[in-house]
């Protein structure tokens, strides 16, 4: 057991599972990255972890930066096949990449696009409570994106969608993962946006670049804020690095590579 | 740690046996991912091939200098040679008429601007009898990518009767009519598991310029590059769209940078700089630099990290495109002379004891 969990995972609580089979349940993480280094692969290992075999956890992934053969590809290397997950009604696939919002339509159903996605998301996690008891994780692989799509109507549509899916948590022990890119609001006086997702976060994962530049074996660094107050042994700043592979990450603290 | 390289491996090579290459100009890549060419031989080689078939790329402009033209330059050439049909756009009222300024592929064997070094001669002869190969190596690459004439213009055999749309940016007063023109071209080319039957090379120069209508809705810009980018990962083609960055508010910038797949910018090289000038061999050469922010991951979570982020621009016998690594002259002036020679006439991948 020891062995299949890193830093990572034991900085939010996965090494607990006797006490709590789902660490993440009812919790929002937020995953925060910028330009120069990208906070993906925290996703693609929460993803592995969700779906992961000794578990029967859902996972509803809105996909608005990449195709869905993108993380396939990626996922079936990590040794996790999205394509039997979505038969098995474990996993289910939101394709937003062509998603638009345009004044013209909300007249007309009086509904926005990003009201119509939230019921959607809604109703999918009604139908999986049905199926299964256990825990629904709710997946955004890049936020910036359907803010994009939706500044074409209404740039407030967007928090509302935000504390929509933070009433799932709430109401139905739902998990939500996000993952925004943190440098786009670097420049703001007062991002909103930004502050309010960071408000709502139990988890804040800041993955960062080295600051003294590029490196072969240091892709860079992670700052993992647990906000948790239940397990209060667990120190909460946490702050280790990082090596990208294919099949997997190399977690460890700065300066204990070997 | 042997197993899942065997098991990475395998899963490779079935991939490469599905979609191998039957039209020229394209060339496999890790992970299902296939490579068309920049047009400039150092850049496929810095970013592992060229650029993946279905990314996106930005350049970053520098108001002082104009080189993110001559990407744009061999990018459009390299696919009229290769005969992919290309689409460019661009903020003036003719853009036809920058089909004018694309270089032509440097067609005789003493044009190619691979003159062996003297040291490199060196070595060739003591293995002479393996130069045969070295030929082959060569002309097997040939009909992948070409060098360019910076100086002589594009022969009309390449350009008449070629699949060439060219379209104003300054015409349409929102972008919808554009993005409706970019749809079309781009469903010519769906991507299907099968086979590759061609490519669709897409270029727009400076996007977000200030002449066009459109440069102040800066949401209705970010939205096209967004649906541009979600077309083109459904599609067998490449968009290289260049912006100036000054003209638009940060956030929207890095935005965009977000959703390039490969970033590069474009610096200018300031002139008579004599500080710079003690720093960098061949610092007269250099007519520009190219950083490398992202290279692009497709289907794969895994990094590129380069030996280095900037690269010079230069011209070589003043008329091939040349990348090199910057290579810093050492500070102590007497050896600074031998130094010198041997750094500016090899190229970044043999000086490596120099790199920095």
């Amino acid at each position: 057991m020891d062995r299949s969990l890193n830093l990572l995972d034991l900085a939010l609580g996965f090494d607990q599972q006797l006490l709590d089979p789902s660490p993440l349940s009812g919790k929002v993480v937020l995953i925060e990255d910028c330009v120069e280094t990208s906070g993906s692969f925290v996703l693609h290992q929460v993803m592995k972890r969700v779906l992961s075999t000794n578990s029967s956890d859902a996972l509803i992934f809105l996909a608005f930066a990449r195709p869905f053969s993108h993380y396939d590809r990626i996922l079936r290397k990590l040794g996790c096949n999205l394509a039997a997950q979505k038969t098995n009604n474990r996993l289910v696939f939101f394709d937003m990449l062509m998603m638009k919002c345009s004044d013209g339509e909300e007249i007309e159903d009086n509904v926005s696009a990003v009201a119509k996605l939230f019921r959607e998301i809604q109703e999918t996690v009604r139908k999986l409570r049905s199926l299964t008891n256990s825990n629904i994780t709710v997946m955004v692989d890049d936020m910036s994106l359907l803010e994009i799509a939706a500044t074409g109507s209404n740039s407030d549509r967007v928090l509302d969608f935000l504390h929509y899916c933070h009433s799932l948590t709430s109401e139905t022990d739902c998990s939500l993962v996000i993952l925004n890119h943190e440098d786009i609001y670097s420049s703001m006086e007062r991002p909103a946006f930004l502050l309010h997702m960071v408000c709502l976060a139990d988890v804040v994962i800041k993955a960062e670049p080295l600051a003294s530049g590029l490196a072969n074996d240091v892709h860079g660094q992670l700052i993992v804020l647990n906000k948790g107050i239940s397990r209060s042994s667990r120190s909460k700043l946490q702050n280790f690095q990082f090596k990208i592979k294919e099949n997997g990450i190399e977690y460890f603290y700065p300066g204990s590579r070997s | 740690m042997a197993a899942p390289n065997v098991r990475s491996s395998s899963f490779s090579r079935n991939i490469s046996v599905v979609s191998s290459p039957q039209i020229p100009g394209l060339k496999c890549g890790p992970n299902g991912t296939t490579f068309i060419s920049t047009g400039i031989r150092d850049l496929d080689r810095i970013l592992g091939g060229g650029y993946p078939l279905g990314s996106l790329v930005m350049v970053m402009e520098d108001p002082e200098a104009p080189h993110h033209m001559d990407l744009l330059r061999t990018f459009m050439s390299q696919g009229l040679v290769n005969n992919q049909p290309l689409l460019y756009a661009s903020p003036s009222k003719d853009p036809r008429g920058f089909l004018g300024t694309l270089p032509h592929p440097a067609s005789s064997k003493e044009d190619k601007p691979t003159v062996p070094d003297p040291d490199q001669g060196e070595s060739l002869r003591i293995a002479w009898q393996y130069r045969k190969y070295m030929e082959n190596q060569k002309n097997a690459i040939d009909d992948y990518s070409n060098d360019f004439d910076m100086r002589k213009p594009l022969e009309r055999q390449f350009l008449s009767g070629r699949p060439i749309d060219c379209v104003s940016l300054l015409d349409s007063s929102d972008l919808s009519v554009a993005q409706d023109y970019f749809a079309t071209f781009l469903s010519k080319f769906p991507r299907n598991s099968s086979s590759i039957a061609s490519i669709g090379r897409i270029a727009i120069q400076s996007f977000c310029s200030p002449l066009c209508d459109y440069s102040e809705k800066e949401s209705d810009m970010l939205s096209f590059i967004r649906l541009l980018k979600s077309m083109l990962m459904v599609s067998n083609a490449v968009a290289i769209v260049t912006f100036p960055p000054s003209m638009l508010s940060p956030s929207s910038s890095k935005r965009l940078q977000h959703m390039a797949d490969t970033l590069l910018s474009i610096k200018a090289i300031p002139d008579g700089d004599k500080e710079l000038e003690t720093l960098l061999t061949g610092y007269k050469d250099i007519n520009g630099f190219l950083n490398i922010h992202k290279v692009a991951r497709i289907n794969t979570q895994a990094p590129v990290i380069l030996e280095a982020k900037t690269f010079s621009m230069s011209l070589k016998k003043r008329r091939f495109l040349a990348l090199e690594c910057l290579n810093q002259a050492p500070v102590d002036g007497s050896s600074g002379t031998s130094y010198g020679t041997s750094g500016s006439c090899s190229g970044s991948s043999k000086s490596g004891a120099l790199d920095f």
